[in-house]
């Protein structure tokens, strides 16, 4: 048996670095990317209670959270697309203002 | 509500039941002159203008009228009687009533002042004729006229005071009548001041009154008056003296009535020989119960009387304008009045007023008339060779000049003659001697006058020559009623001396009337007769070294002042007591006076200046508190605001990942104080 640590620790490297990415990168994709990363180690979390527990509810909450992101990173992308036309640069340090 | 007779106490009541009408009227004297002025003072200038010499000398017959009759109705025998018109002071026990004495001496003052002031009133028609400002004249001697006649109504003291301040100040307001001219109003102030000083004296006097006897009215005092020690008698009276000397002219309060010539000549004639100046005598003769019981006062009052008898006649002496001249001897005159009282022949010196007051006025009201013919020259050494060519002023002016010899038959023998021999008769006489000298200075003097401006070759200036003519009847008439008082009266109401119808009428009202008969009778009938020839022999002597002067030699008069040239200047300069008075009391109070001025510009004006001063330093802190303190509170609190908002603002970057951040932190900081 792989213990639960393991898992968990894991699952929070990844959130680490996915939090690193979306504060730390220039390029919104990669931000974009570093969310995706987050949400799928709150997947892994989900997975490995699920298999300490010896539920299905964690990976059946795995299915809603997938979706989710696929729904939320088609959203995201459009509105990349829709950004890049205005702004003509996808450096998030320059989508700055607040008001024009 | 002047009108309105207060009922005071039962017997007032009483007593008027018994008066005749004309007398209960006699109150109506006065009023008529006050209206009058009233009428002129508040519409001349707007309404009346020309017409207003009509107005007033309407009021000065109708007072003059109801004189005549009162005089007529104490004349035949109306005791002496008193008309309560109003009760003016009640406090305590001082009472003081404006109420009315008609007795004698008031009956007699009475026609002195309307009579000859209605001959001057009509004659001030003819001579204010061309004057623009001419009711402004008219208002102001119609206000004398009330002021008189309340001083000799008056039957207390202080009621006369108030006669008596008025007359001094109609008689400044008719000296300045010019006030266009600096020497006019300098005259009037020197009148008024000096008067003012008498005034003190007067009013001491008063005081006095009412502290001895605790009342100020005639009837409360004269009864009673050897309540009187004879040292309050004496300072009582002495104070009463000051303030006749003041308002008669006596030495040393005389110097404003030569300068009072500048007013018009009808003023003079009026107030200045006729009227006011005689008010001192007045009342030194109304007072004669005090005096009586002062002899010390009287020997001063004689010896003052008859000292400036001589001292105003040697100035007359030798001046040169006509008015100067007469004005001398006015004061002169008036020295023989007080020469009178103070060897207590008071009814002789009413008398010599009463016949002063014709001749005097006559004298006057013709040198105006002479001055009006010759254009406004009163300079005697620009006249002469006049007398064809104004006859009638002439004439009227040398029975006039013949009465205040003291010829007899005129009336100015008699009054002064009989002065001197009750001077002689009661021993005084090294008085007696002096008066007679003045006598002969005044008989000298105004033969000068007459032989300088109407006898010998005509001195006057071309151009005026021209125009030389006989003045207008409204000026003649009264000239020629004047004369005719001069001429007969003295012996009409004087004769026989002493023991005259004057004398006879007007003794009621002495307290001494037994004593005055004795002394009348201490001369023999050939001393008195005696006496009268030398008057008659010293007036004639007058008369004719001033022919001699200036008819037969007219050169001496030159040569004898190139001579005694020393005493000609003196003379002529007035012994210089304006100037002695200048510089010893004038500059002085000058003085004071830049001293206390200058004490409060730089003092008083200093701390007032100071304290405004401060306030504008106040103001300054204030403005600086202002701006720095409560501006600066309020404006930092926004700046505090401005500091905080624009740090916090920074927060707002509009990067996505710096409120990411922020929240992250926030998770963390949650989840930290949530696991402890």
């Amino acid at each position: 048996m792989v213990p639960l640590e393991w898992c968990l620790v894991l699952a929070f490297s990844l959130f680490a670095i996915g939090m690193a990415g979306v504060l730390v990168r220039r390029n919104i994709i990669m931000v974009l990317l570093s969310i995706e990363l987050i949400l799928n180690s709150a997947n892994i979390t989900f997975v490995a209670y699920s298999y300490y527990l010896q539920s299905v509810t964690g990976q059946v909450i795995v299915f809603f959270v997938s979706t989710m992101a696929a729904a939320e990173v088609s959203l995201g992308l459009a509105l990349v697309i829709a950004l890049y036309r205005i702004r003509s640069t996808l450096n998030v340090d320059q989508i700055d203002l607040m008001r024009w | 509500m002047l009108l309105l007779r207060k009922r005071n106490n039962p017997e007032d009541f009483q007593e008027k039941r018994d008066y005749p009408l004309v007398i209960q009227l006699a109150w109506l004297i006065p009023i008529f002159p006050v209206l009058g002025a009233l009428i002129n003072g508040v519409w001349g200038r707007t309404q009346i203008r020309n017409r207003a010499p009509v107005i007033a000398v309407a009021a000065v017959s109708a007072s003059f009228l109801l004189s005549c009759l009162v005089f007529l109705g104490v004349a035949a025998g109306s005791p002496a009687t008193t008309l309560t018109l109003y009760e003016w002071i009640a406090s305590a026990n001082f009472r003081v009533n404006i109420a009315f004495l008609i007795d004698p001496l008031t009956a007699i003052m009475l026609m002195v002042v309307t009579g000859v002031g209605l001959l001057v009133h009509i004659y001030s028609i003819g001579y204010m004729h061309e004057e623009k400002g001419s009711y402004r004249f008219f208002t102001y001697l119609n206000l004398f006229m009330f002021s008189m006649l309340i001083l000799v109504l008056a039957d207390n003291y202080l009621l006369m005071f108030v006669g008596w301040e008025g007359v001094g100040l109609c008689s400044y307001l008719l000296i300045g009548y010019w006030y266009q001219r600096p020497s006019a109003t300098n005259a009037g102030n020197k009148a008024f001041i000096v008067n003012r000083i008498g005034d003190a004296g007067f009013l001491l006097g008063i005081f006095s009154l009412f502290v001895t006897f605790g009342s100020v009215r005639y009837a409360d005092i004269f009864p009673h008056a050897k309540i009187m020690s004879e040292a309050a008698a004496t300072a009582i009276t002495l104070f009463l003296l000051v303030g006749a000397a003041g308002k008669s002219a006596q030495i040393p309060l005389y110097v404003w009535l030569p300068d009072a010539m500048e007013g018009p000549t009808p003023v003079s004639a009026l107030i200045h020989a006729a009227t006011m100046v005689t008010a001192g005598i007045y009342m030194i003769v109304r007072s004669n119960a005090l005096f009586d019981l002062a002899p010390f006062s009287l020997e001063v009052v004689a010896v003052v009387g008859a000292v400036t008898a001589v001292f105003a006649a040697s100035i007359g002496l030798v001046q040169n304008d006509i008015k100067r001249v007469l004005a001398y001897s006015t004061i002169s005159q008036l020295g023989y009045m007080f020469l009178a009282c103070g060897v207590g022949a008071y009814l002789s010196g009413v008398f010599h007023l009463f016949t002063h007051a014709f001749f005097k006025g006559l004298l006057f009201l013709g040198s105006g008339s002479v001055i009006h013919s010759l254009s406004g020259e009163q300079d005697m050494r620009k006249m002469g060779g006049l007398s064809n060519k104004i006859p009638l002023t002439y004439k009227t002016f040398l029975i006039g000049t013949v009465a205040i010899a003291g010829i007899p038959p005129l009336s100015g023998f008699w009054s002064k003659d009989e002065i001197l021999s009750s001077a002689f008769s009661s021993g005084h006489y090294l008085l007696w001697g002096i008066g007679l000298v003045g006598a002969f200075m005044t008989s000298f003097y105004m033969f000068r006058l007459l032989f300088l401006t109407f006898h010998g070759p005509s001195r006057v200036d071309h151009d005026v020559e021209h125009h030389i003519h006989e003045s207008p009847s409204t000026m003649t008439t009264p000239l020629i009623i004047l004369a005719g008082f001069s001429l007969l009266i003295g012996l009409i109401v004087g004769f026989p001396p002493d023991s005259g119808w004057i004398h006879r009428f007007l003794s009621p009202i002495l307290v001494s009337a037994g004593e005055h008969e004795a002394e009348g009778h201490a001369l023999s009938l050939g001393l008195e007769l005696g006496l009268m020839f030398l008057s008659t022999v010293v007036a004639a002597a007058g008369w004719a070294l001033a022919r001699h002067f200036y008819i037969k030699e007219p050169a001496l008069p030159k040569i004898l002042a190139q001579r005694a040239h020393g005493l000609y200047i003196t003379l002529l300069n007035k012994y210089w007591v304006d100037e002695l008075y200048r510089a010893l009391i004038v500059q002085p109070i000058l003085r004071l006076a830049d001293f206390l001025w200058a004490l409060d510009r730089w003092v008083l004006d200093g701390l007032v200046n100071g304290a405004g001063w401060v306030t504008l330093l106040e103001s300054r802190i204030s403005e600086i508190l202002d701006i720095y303190v409560v501006d600066g509170a309020v404006n930092g609190v926004s700046a505090t605001l401005d500091v905080g908002a624009r740090g916090l603002r920074r927060l707002q970057t509009g990067a996505v990942q710096n409120y990411i951040l922020a929240m992250a932190a926030g998770v963390a900081i949650l989840a930290v104080v949530y696991m402890f």
